[in-house]
């Protein structure tokens, strides 16, 4: 999951960094993505991933790493392929 | 309306007390020469008032934050500067509060404010990023001594700034840190210097004396929030900014309807036949516009102070509440002087000179600089994006 969405971010997040290089962890909006930047890979997530944000999980914490976002899909039930 | 707590009770008595003997009666003075309300300000102070948001174990007033809300309402009615002053006053300490927890810095400081009523002056917008509250130009440089850190931000609009004893300032975290990566710093008398860069002349809110300076500080590296930016942006410091301005905004646009109903009565009384005066339909009119303004105010007010007494204060930090502030301010924008220039409408020339007693003319300027205080556009823009994923808007 967590390529797919590393994948995601290089498309959608406008970060001026190498996304290959961000660590799991790393602060996103840190590295430098904006609040615009951060919106289009929400819908590009929920797209991607067929699900959709009950509006109590879309605040900037959710969205602040690779591994913030992987938690919050996998509390919407997307599973890990094996 | 509940039952207001006997400390709420009282301070807002000594607020309509100011804004009925010192802020009224100066202000057609204060707006006419672009000067600092500096009579309120005293008798604010006086009463304690600077610091009524601030909690009691640390010698504020303790305030509730709807009763502040109420004194920005009460002193808009009677001077649209005094209130503004007021009211960004308290944006600042009140977000400091919200968030000082856990920092000896910044409870020793917010002690100080209460001791010395100390006003505090913001420094959020910056010559070249405009009113973009989340972007920053300006850093805060650390000290080789690493007890120090320093900054210079060119800003454009500085309220109060040459009367003010602290500065709340926008900053970016450091000299190699993105413009989205900001803290906020306080800086305090004898630690800043400020270079006037323009004047101050301008259509309305003559009174809150905001002309641009080049602002160089020296402080120490504990005098800022220790929270994240965005989280103090979406917790605490937008939606306490569009509550406090929308309720003094309310304030002078109920004075506007208050000295239209006046007119009307005035008209009234001198017809004969009994039947109200055509002009009184007018006014049916205008009501029905405060009331939608009234109406805005007093829902936002209620699901701030409603999300703020969740322990964690997580639906603060939703897209669909900043959507909800966001609108707020809008809104109250907007109308605020729509209903100063109805009551413009009602009062016909009475309300056009300026030295009548059913003058609105200062009431109309004023509330006209409420869409550009964060220009709506701006706000509009980030709604747009904020809409293309919320959902239970
Ligand atoms: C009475 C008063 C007191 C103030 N006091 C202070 C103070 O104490 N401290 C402080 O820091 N600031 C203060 N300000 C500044 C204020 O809050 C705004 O930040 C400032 O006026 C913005 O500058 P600007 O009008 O040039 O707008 P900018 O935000 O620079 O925008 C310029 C123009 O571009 C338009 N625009 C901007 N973004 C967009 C967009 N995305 N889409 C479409 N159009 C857009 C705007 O509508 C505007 O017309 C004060 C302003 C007033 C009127």
């Amino acid at each position: 999951m967590t390529d797919d969405i590393r994948q995601l971010i290089k498309e959608f997040g406008r970060l001026p960094v190498d996304v290959d290089t961000l660590a799991t962890d790393a602060d996103l909006y840190q590295a430098g993505m904006s609040s615009h930047a951060s919106v289009n890979l929400m819908l590009a997530i929920e797209d991607h991933f067929d699900v959709e944000f009950p509006d109590r999980m879309l605040t900037r914490g959710v969205f602040e790493s690779i591994d913030a976002i992987a938690a919050a899909l996998t509390e919407l039930g997307v599973q890990v392929p094996a | 309306m509940s039952v207001m707590a006997d400390g709420d009770r009282a301070f807002l008595d000594s607020i309509i007390e100011v804004a009925d003997e010192v802020a009224g009666p100066h202000a057609d003075s204060v707006d006419r020469d672009a000067r600092f309300p500096a009579e309120a300000l005293d008798a604010l102070r006086a009463e304690r008032a600077l610091s009524a948001t601030i909690p009691a174990e640390l010698g504020g007033g303790g305030i509730s934050f709807s009763a502040v809300a109420r004194g920005c309402f009460e002193l808009g009615r009677r001077c649209g500067s005094t209130a503004m002053v007021f009211a960004m006053h308290h944006i600042q300490v009140a977000t400091i509060a919200r968030h000082a927890a856990g920092s000896q810095w910044l409870e020793s400081y917010l002690a100080s404010v209460a001791a010395d009523q100390r006003l505090v002056a913001s420094v959020t917008t910056e010559l070249g990023t405009g009113g973009d509250m989340g972007r920053s130009i300006a850093a805060l440089q650390p000290g080789e001594d690493g007890v120090t850190a320093s900054f210079e931000k060119q800003a454009p609009v500085i309220s109060y700034g040459a009367q003010a004893d602290d500065l709340f300032v926008t900053l970016r975290r450091s000299p190699d840190a993105e413009q989205n990566d900001q803290v906020i710093a306080v800086a305090q008398r004898g630690q800043f210097a400020l270079e006037q860069t323009g004047t101050w002349d301008p259509l309305g809110m003559r009174g809150t004396c905001s002309p641009g300076f080049v602002v160089r500080a020296q402080i120490a590296p504990e005098q800022t929030l220790a929270t994240p930016f965005p989280q103090i942006m979406a917790e605490s410091m937008v939606p306490i900014t569009h509550i406090l301005w929308s309720h003094l905004w309310l304030g002078i646009a109920t004075d506007a309807f208050d000295r239209a109903r006046a007119f009307v009565r005035a008209a009234a009384k001198g017809s004969s036949d009994g039947a109200p005066p055509p002009v009184a339909i007018r006014l049916s009119h205008l009501l029905a516009e405060l009331s939608l303004l009234r109406a805005e105010v007093a829902s936002g007010l209620a699901e701030f102070v409603e999300a703020s007494e969740e322990p964690s204060r997580e639906r603060l930090l939703t897209m669909t509440s900043t959507l909800r502030f966001n609108n707020l301010k809008i809104a109250a924008s907007e109308q605020a002087p729509r209903v100063c220039q109805g009551a413009m409408g009602v009062c016909g020339i009475m309300g056009f000179k300026n030295d009548s007693p059913y003058s609105v003319g200062r009431h109309l300027r004023d509330t006209m600089s409420a869409s550009l205080m964060i220009a709506n556009e701006r706000i509009h823009q980030t709604n747009a994006s904020l809409l293309l994923i919320a959902k239970d808007v």
